[in-house]
C-alpha cells in the first residue's frame, strides 16, 4: 500500500499559484528528499499532506485516508525556526508533546512517559532528559524534536529542514540517525543541503511550483558522496557533486 | 511595622498582593512566553472605558471594567488569530481608545469626578473585604484552569503548530488565556491599579524565567518573587509613607536591573 498518494494537486495563496499539478507517490519504505529553491513550494507541499492547508484541486491520500483522518499516521519535524528558544521547558516535556492525545485535560501518564524516554534512548539524548532545551545545540535540540515525532508512533516522518544552521558534523549524526528509523518507517525530508541529502535518499523529488523526481543516485556515486562528506571539514564543494550526478530534470537537459 | 499588621486595611493589603502575586504569577508566565505583554497592557488600559462607561450609567465599576475588558480581549484574540501583521498597531488604538472613552464618560457623569490617579496605581491600602472574595474567586478559578489543563496550555505555547496536529484546541485556548488576563486585570484594577497589573505580569516572569528550566516552575518563581516584591513596596511605602502602588513597582523595576546585571555578570 502506498503511505502517501498525491493526485494532480494544486495550490495557490492569495492567487499565485504555489503549486501546479504535482503527482507524488511514496511508500512507507522510502526516503524521499524534498529540494529545490527557496519559495519553490517545498514546505507548503509537507503542510498540505500533513493537513495543516487545504488544496484547491487534487487529491491526496495517507494510507488510503484524507489528510484529517490520516494524520496520526503521519508524524511531523518542523522547522526549528519556527521554535521559541528562550522558552522554559526541558527536553522531556517538549518528547511529551508528541504523546498528546486530543485530551486537553489532566496530566501525562506514567506509560507516555516511559514512550517519551524510550524516544529519547532512540535519539541518544536519554542523558539531557531533564536538561532546558535553550541549553542544547542546534543538533541535540533537533534529535530531541525527532524523538518528539517518534513517540507519535507514525508509520511516516516527515521533516522540514531538519539541518538547517547546523554544523556539518551535526548534520551527518542527524541524517545517520533518520537512516537508521528509515528501516522502520518511511521518511521525507526537506532540506537545502542537497549534498548530504543526496547521500542518503533513495528517491529525490526537485519541486518549484511543479515537481520532478529525479533517480536516486546509485550505490557508488552514494559512497563517493559519503566519503567527501567525512573527509570534509566544515566546508563542501557541490562541484564534485555535480560530476558525480547526471540529471534528468528537463530544465536541465541539453545543458549538461 | 510589626504594630501595622494589626490594622485591618493592612491585613487586606497584604491579602490583596499575595492574590495579585499568584493571579499575575501564574497568568503572566504565560502572557511572558507568548509574547502577550503588550495585548495584556492594551486589555489593561482599556478596561478603563468600562470604568467610565459603568459609572456614567450608574452601574458598578468592576462590573463595567470585567464587560470591557472581556469584549477587548475578544476583539483582540480575534484579531491576533486572523492576521499577526498589524496587530500591535490594533491594540495601541484599542489601548488610547478605552482610555480616552473613560475618561470622556467620567467627565460627563454630572457631580462625581473620579481620580484617573486612583486606577493608574490603584490603592491597595483600602481594599474592601469584598474585593478580596472576588480577587480570591478569580485566583481559584485561573489555578483550575490552568493546572487542569496545563500541558494543552504548555503545547500551545511552545508550538502550536504542533500542538494542532496532536488534537489541542489551540483556537479555543487562545480565546481561554485571553478572557483570562482580562479576568486577571479586572481582579486587580481596583486593587492596585494599571500600571502594577502590567509591572507585575511582566517583570516577575520575565525574571523567572531565566533560572527557570520548567514553565510550572516559572510560575512558582514568579508567584514568589511577585510576593517579595508587594510585601518590600508595602513596607516602604508604611515607612516613609508614599504611594503603594508606586513603591511595589520602583521595587519591581529595581529586582528587574539588578537580576538583568547579575545575569549578565554570570553570563
Amino acid at each position: 500500500m502506498n503511505a502517501i498518494h498525491v493526485n494532480n494537486l494544486n495550490f495557490a495563496y492569495h492567487r499565485e499559484t504555489i503549486l501546479e499539478s504535482i503527482s507524488l507517490t511514496v511508500t512507507p519504505k522510502d526516503f524521499l528528499s524534498i529540494i529545490g529553491p527557496n519559495g519553490g513550494g517545498k514546505s507548503t507541499l509537507i503542510k498540505l499532506i500533513l493537513g495543516l492547508l487545504i488544496p484547491q484541486s487534487g487529491t491526496i491520500e495517507i494510507f488510503g485516508k484524507n489528510p484529517k483522518e490520516g494524520a496520526n499516521l503521519l508524524s511531523y519535524v518542523p522547522q526549528n525556526t519556527h521554535t521559541n528558544s528562550d522558552f522554559p521547558i526541558t527536553v522531556l516535556e517538549v518528547v511529551l508533546m508528541g504523546c498528546l492525545d486530543g485530551r486537553c485535560w489532566g496530566r501525562y501518564s506514567f506509560k507516555q512517559r516511559q514512550k517519551a524516554h524510550e524516544a529519547l534512548k532512540q535519539v541518544g539524548m536519554s542523558e539531557y532528559a531533564n536538561a532546558k532545551l535553550s541549553r542544547l545545540s542546534g543538533g541535540q535540540r533537533q534529535r530531541v524534536f525527532i524523538a518528539r515525532a517518534l513517540c507519535m508512533e507514525a508509520k511516516m516522518l516527515l521533516l522540514d529542514e531538519p539541518t538547517a544552521s547546523i554544523d556539518i558534523d551535526g548534520q551527518r549524526q542527524i541524517f545517520e540517525l533518520l537512516q537508521s528509523l528509515n528501516s522502520k518507517m518511511g521518511i521525507i525530508v526537506v532540506s537545502h543541503d542537497i549534498n548530504v541529502v543526496l547521500g542518503y535518499a533513495n528517491k529525490i523529488a526537485h519541486i518549484n511550483r511543479r515537481l520532478y523526481m529525479h533517480d536516486a543516485p546509485s550505490a557508488a556515486t552514494k559512497d563517493a558522496i559519503l566519503t567527501t562528506l567525512n573527509n570534509a571539514q566544515g566546508h563542501l564543494c557541490p562541484v564534485e557533486l555535480i560530476h558525480a550526478q547526471t540529471c534528468n530534470h528537463p530544465d536541465h537537459q541539453g545543458k549538461s | 511595622m510589626i504594630e501595622a499588621l494589626s490594622y485591618g486595611f493592612m491585613q487586606n493589603a497584604l491579602i490583596a498582593g499575595l492574590l495579585v502575586s499568584i493571579i499575575c504569577g501564574i497568568i503572566g508566565s504565560l502572557v511572558v512566553v507568548n509574547r502577550m505583554v503588550f495585548i495584556a497592557g492594551g486589555i489593561a488600559h482599556g478596561a478603563y472605558g468600562g470604568i467610565g462607561a459603568a459609572f456614567f450609567l450608574g452601574l458598578s465599576p468592576l462590573f463595567g471594567a470585567t464587560i470591557f475588558a472581556l469584549l477587548l480581549g475578544l476583539i483582540i484574540a480575534f484579531l491576533t488569530l486572523k492576521d499577526r501583521g498589524r496587530i500591535d498597531s490594533v491594540i495601541g488604538t484599542l489601548w488610547a481608545f478605552g482610555m480616552a472613552l473613560g475618561i470622556i464618560l467620567t467627565d460627563l457623569t454630572p457631580g462625581y469626578n473620579v481620580d484617573l490617579m486612583s486606577y493608574l496605581f490603584g490603592s491597595i491600602l483600602s481594599v474592601p473585604s469584598g474585593d478580596l472574595w472576588i480577587m480570591g474567586a478569580i485566583a481559584g478559578l485561573i489555578i483550575v484552569l490552568i493546572g487542569g489543563g496545563f500541558r494543552s496550555f504548555q503545547a500551545m505555547s511552545f508550538d502550536p503548530e504542533f500542538a494542532a496536529l496532536r488534537g489541542v484546541h489551540v483556537k479555543i485556548l487562545h480565546y481561554t488565556l485571553i478572557a483570562l488576563i482580562a479576568l486577571c486585570v479586572v481582579a486587580t484594577i481596583r486593587v492596585v491599579g494599571l500600571v502594577l497589573v502590567i509591572a507585575l505580569l511582566s517583570i516577575p516572569p520575565y525574571i523567572a524565567e531565566r533560572i527557570s528550566a520548567r514553565l510550572s516552575h516559572m510560575m512558582f518563581l514568579s508567584t514568589i518573587i511577585g510576593m517579595f516584591f508587594v510585601l518590600c513596596g508595602l513596607s516602604i511605602a508604611y515607612m516613609y509613607d508614599i504611594t503603594s502602588g508606586a513603591a511595589i513597582i520602583m521595587v519591581a523595576s529595581v529586582g528587574f536591573f539588578a537580576s538583568q546585571v547579575f545575569t549578565r555578570e554570570r553570563n
